[in-house]
């Protein structure tokens, strides 16, 4: 059987070892490749499931994709612990270490970049959620309606009540995104949540991420916790420290020009790979 | 086997930040999933599951 080689992130050297047992995706042990001043931390993985067309296969299946990203999250937390990790997006696989090597070595000084930018930063996720109606509305019990224009009528208010109801968290939400922003590095929008797939309750009206010093994590996290219960009928709620998956690029308005990568590395990903 | 305690993640949040973020490299074998279809394929994967009253996969993980 051969192994292929499975890439969690890369990361400057640690200044203390990862957990002797760590393991990751397909309950393989994360080890630690070092090259040209970077390590990259990488799992053997057998080709039967990580080959490309296997691997297409796997991702279809739920159950393969959920105990995958855990995988890949467990050897992420753990280096969260000791380092500052750059991620990589799940499923970065490499025939062997060799290829490893050189993908470390073509974008070297993206890394390196990128890591110092980072350095010391955690993400935080926060989530604007309106609560499922119930409490909104309720002049009174639920009357029965009388009549067919009462229905109407009461349909109309529920409406009502609803729209206001989601007003009010989008100002919220706004507001809470604006002063989370002035207090992180950076901020990232992702896109809302279907309720369907999260298996929340309510409706997902903000989901974003935010760039964070370690050192002012905890008065982050406390001005978070201080707007829950802010609003009737709105729910925050707060997920993290994350290593900084959504901020591996660098901010539109902080790189535009220094992303001209003259190298065309294609840190962007996607121009001109397609067919390859 | 569990070396590391768990925090139970949402399956959701996790993804938002395994598919949508981290570093994008064309690896020798994931080129093209990696970049565009991993997003789609795992909501088609998601969405199935809901549909098919599937018990929710990340409360079940051992």
């Amino acid at each position: 059987m051969t192994g292929l080689r499975y890439v969690y992130a890369v990361c400057r050297p640690l200044a203390a070892p990862l957990q002797a047992e760590l393991t990751g995706v397909a309950g393989a042990p994360a080890k630690l490749l070092h090259h040209h001043g970077l390590i990259a931390v990488v799992s053997d993985v057998p080709e039967r499931d990580f080959a490309e067309e296997p691997l297409r296969a796997h991702l279809e299946d739920i159950d393969w994709l959920a105990a995958t990203a855990r995988g890949h999250q467990q050897v992420i937390d753990a280096l969260t612990a000791v380092t500052t990790p750059l991620p990589l997006r799940l499923a970065t696989v490499f025939r062997d270490d060799s290829g490893v090597r050189v993908m470390i070595e073509e974008r070297e000084e993206v890394f390196l970049r990128t890591l110092d930018r980072l350095q010391g930063r955690v993400e935080w996720g926060v989530k604007v959620y309106v609560e499922p109606t119930g409490q909104e509305g309720t002049a009174g019990p639920e009357a029965k309606p009388a009549s067919g224009r009462d229905y109407l009528r009461q349909r109309r208010m529920k409406a009502r009540a609803h729209e206001d109801t989601w007003q009010r968290a989008e100002q919220f939400a706004g507001r809470l995104h604006s002063l989370l922003s002035e207090h992180a590095d950076a901020a990232r929008l992702h896109a809302p949540q279907n309720s369907a797939l999260s298996r929340a309750s309510g409706q997902n009206v903000l989901n974003a991420a935010y760039l964070v010093p370690r050192a002012k994590s905890e008065e982050f996290v406390e001005m978070v916790d201080r707007t829950k219960g802010e609003e009737p009928g709105i729910r925050v709620e707060l997920t993290g420290p994350w290593a900084a998956y959504s901020f591996v690029e660098p901010a539109a308005s902080e790189g535009t020009e220094g992303t001209g990568d003259a190298g065309g590395a294609g840190n962007t990903g996607g121009t001109g790979e397609g067919d390859a | 086997m569990t070396v590391v305690e768990r925090r139970e993640v949402a399956l959701v949040d996790l993804l938002d930040r395994l598919l949508a973020g981290g570093v994008v490299i064309t690896g020798d074998i994931t080129l093209r999933i990696a970049d565009v279809d991993l997003v789609r394929i795992d909501l088609n994967a998601l969405i199935s599951s809901v549909n098919e009253n599937v018990p929710s996969p990340w409360e079940d993980l051992s």
